[in-house]
């Protein structure tokens, strides 16, 4: 039911929007966006001087990030927003610089595979909790909500004692492996928006014969294509911020080998004067800025899904 | 067509008069067998990876702390309490253990008051909100290294732009990133800038605050300040609740950017209060590869997180207002 307040879309895509907005008296809360206007015209000028001074702050790193990715190497530190040289070279010389197009592809195909595997999974798994009736179903599934509180440290060195059993350590599988057994939070969004489905549908779909893989892969599955973007995206994010698992598996190996996280750690401490470098950060802020396009790319896609799939979260409270 | 019929007889139906049946006067449930069984095989994934990669790995982890683990061999030699021993002795472990409360008990109120002071900002737009919601989400989208490599610079004590701006309204900035006063500050800032995930939960809250409400109090005259704290707050408090345990637990894990800010390059040159548990941890574990004792320190953590939270849950459900539950 939280799903279903929050992502009003997603249910009307199920067909139905049961209860959306009401409350036990039947009567509709009209869905209020600005629910508190400012009355008079000095609190709409201190408002929007508010809001346009809190978007400056916010944006002001990225617009010195990409001032100082086009700077040379002395000037990179002046804070000036408009480069007094111009050196869009550094766009060019950068590949030349670092393995930047190994990271990048190591990223991504971590990315895709982790957030592949765990929205496929924990989408199976939910169905599971969110159709089946089974003994110690609850329970089980208060199991699968207890996990998330599990902090990842608890489990570090067994996984990596686990995957170095498996000599996989250097490979990407340590960094996605897990992901094909179900994630808890994942689990419980996706069997949220599985409990928003009528039953009726699924019911009439086993009169007609559809076994209960079909019901999942027919009906269930392609109903809950918006929340999986959700897992999806979200997943692709956490993967390509995940630095620890990267330093853990892949910091031993080549540095062609490293994620797009760690090559740019290596990379600070690479041009860092006082590890013997030359300060050439101008090749740090190219390379941080073009680590951070796709997630923008991503966001502008799918900015609805990030915003629902955090806004769901927080119904939890 | 047999056995389409055959499915639909052997399970569908009988599920039903059985379900309609249990109803009128069985007490105890029993389950559809087939169904059951399709249950426990979807759910199957899950419970493979529970086995293996979280009880497996915490009784794992449990004996490798009373253990010493050899990488070379494999083995882990039984050692009983030492390594929780010295947890006590080894004075970096309170060090990091203190770094990461101070930080957290920086961090939590000043993220929860900054993200709900945004909330509060974008609720009173009507048109322009998505635009502003994107650029406010705009930094929590950013790789935390690329927002490190930024602040590393902007944080910078002679140079930064930082400090260069508090120069402009006369304020002399201090050393960010060496100075260790300033070093738990310097990483605050960063998470502030990345509060928006936070200031979306709020947003959502906020919206499903009845307007009547407000009006109502308007019109007993309560001005904007009695408003929020006896609408607004008791309203959210589920939000600000659920913030407060999450952003909590976080806090107790940073590393991140502790890590790429001060312990990057294994010089151990940085200031002593950048040392937070989750990085201190880290280098036992995979810098020492000291297996037992970062496991046992792993368990104090898990341990620490168990008591705060549940602090938490016991304090903050008095003062959290859950709908259509009048008497609490």
């Amino acid at each position: 039911m939280s799903v279903t307040q929050s992502s009003p879309d997603a249910v009307r895509l199920a067909g139905q929007a049961i209860g959306e907005n009401t409350v036990a008296s039947g009567k509709k809360i009209p869905k209020v966006d600005r629910w508190h206007k400012p009355k008079t015209i000095l609190g709409k000028v201190v408002l929007w001087i508010a809001l346009i001074g809190f978007s400056l702050l916010f944006l002001y790193p990225f617009v010195w990030l990409l001032a100082a990715s086009l700077k040379p190497r002395g000037q990179v530190f002046d804070n000036a927003l408009i480069p007094k040289t111009w050196v869009p070279e550094n766009y060019v010389e950068v590949w030349n610089q670092l393995p930047l197009i190994s990271w990048m592809f190591n990223s991504v195909s971590i990315a895709l595979l982790a957030a592949l595997a765990v929205a496929l999974s924990s989408s199976v798994v939910a169905f599971g909790f969110a159709y089946f009736k089974f003994p110690a179903r609850n329970l089980l599934f208060g199991l699968v909500l207890a996990t998330m509180m599990l902090p990842g440290a608890v489990t570090m060195i067994p996984q990596y004692l686990i995957w170095k059993e498996l000599g996989l350590i250097g490979t990407w599988v340590p960094l996605w492996g897990a992901n094909l057994f179900g994630s808890a939070f994942y689990i419980f969004l996706q069997r949220q928006f599985f409990l928003g489905l009528p039953r009726e549908l699924f019911e009439a779909a086993r009169i007609d014969g559809c076994s209960y893989w079909g019901l999942f892969r027919r009906i269930a599955m392609p109903l809950s294509i918006p929340s999986f973007i959700i897992v999806f995206v979200f997943e692709f994010q956490a993967s390509w911020n995940n630095l620890q698992a990267s330093l853990i598996y892949l910091n031993a190996g080549s540095v062609e080998g490293f994620t797009a996280p760690l090559g740019i750690a290596y990379a600070m401490t690479k041009y860092s004067p006082t590890a013997g470098g030359q300060g050439d950060y101008q090749y740090v802020m190219v390379a941080s800025l073009i680590v951070t396009i796709p997630m923008l790319l991503i966001f502008a896609f799918g900015q609805r899904y990030f915003i629902e799939g955090v806004a769901t979260q927080g119904r939890k409270g | 067509m047999t056995s389409v019929l055959g499915r639909t007889d052997g399970s569908a139906t009988p599920s039903n008069t059985r379900r309609t049946l249990n109803r009128r006067r069985a007490p105890k449930r029993t389950y559809n067998r087939r169904e059951a069984i399709a249950g426990y095989l979807f759910i199957g994934p899950w419970v493979i990876g529970f086995l293996i990669f979280t009880l497996g790995a915490m009784i794992y982890s449990l004996v490798i702390s009373f253990s010493d683990y050899n990488l070379a061999t494999n083995s882990a030699t039984p050692v009983g309490f030492a390594n929780y021993a010295q947890l006590f002795e080894d004075p970096k472990v309170g060090l990091a253990l203190g770094n990461t409360l101070v930080y957290a008990l920086m961090a939590v109120p000043l993220e929860i008051a900054f993200a709900l002071f945004l909330a509060l900002l974008l609720a009173r737009v009507g048109k322009g909100a998505g635009v502003f919601r994107t650029i406010y989400y705009l930094p929590k989208m950013t790789p935390t290294v690329a927002t490190a490599s930024v602040f590393l610079l902007l944080l910078n004590g002679n140079s930064g732009a930082i400090n260069k701006g508090l120069a402009v309204i006369g304020i002399e900035g201090p050393q960010w990133l060496v100075d260790p006063a300033w070093v738990k500050p310097s990483i605050v800032l960063m998470t502030l800038w990345t509060v928006s995930g936070t200031m979306v939960i709020f947003l959502a809250a906020l919206k499903n605050v009845p307007r009547d409400l407000y009006e109502v109090a308007s019109l007993d005259g309560a001005g904007p300040v009695r408003q929020f704290f006896s609408i607004t707050v008791p309203m959210i408090s589920g939000a600000i609740f659920f913030n407060v345990i999450v952003l909590t637990i976080a806090a107790f894990q940073v590393f991140d950017q502790a890590y790429l800010l001060f312990w990057r390059d294994q010089s151990n040159a940085s200031p002593e209060s950048s040392l937070f548990y989750a990085v201190y941890l880290f280098q036992q574990a995979f810098r020492q590869f000291d297996f037992g004792f970062a496991a046992a320190m792993a368990w104090l953590l898990f341990m620490i997180i168990m008591i705060i939270t549940f602090i938490q849950m016991k304090f903050g459900n008095r003062f959290v207002y859950y709908e259509g539950d009048d008497n609490r």
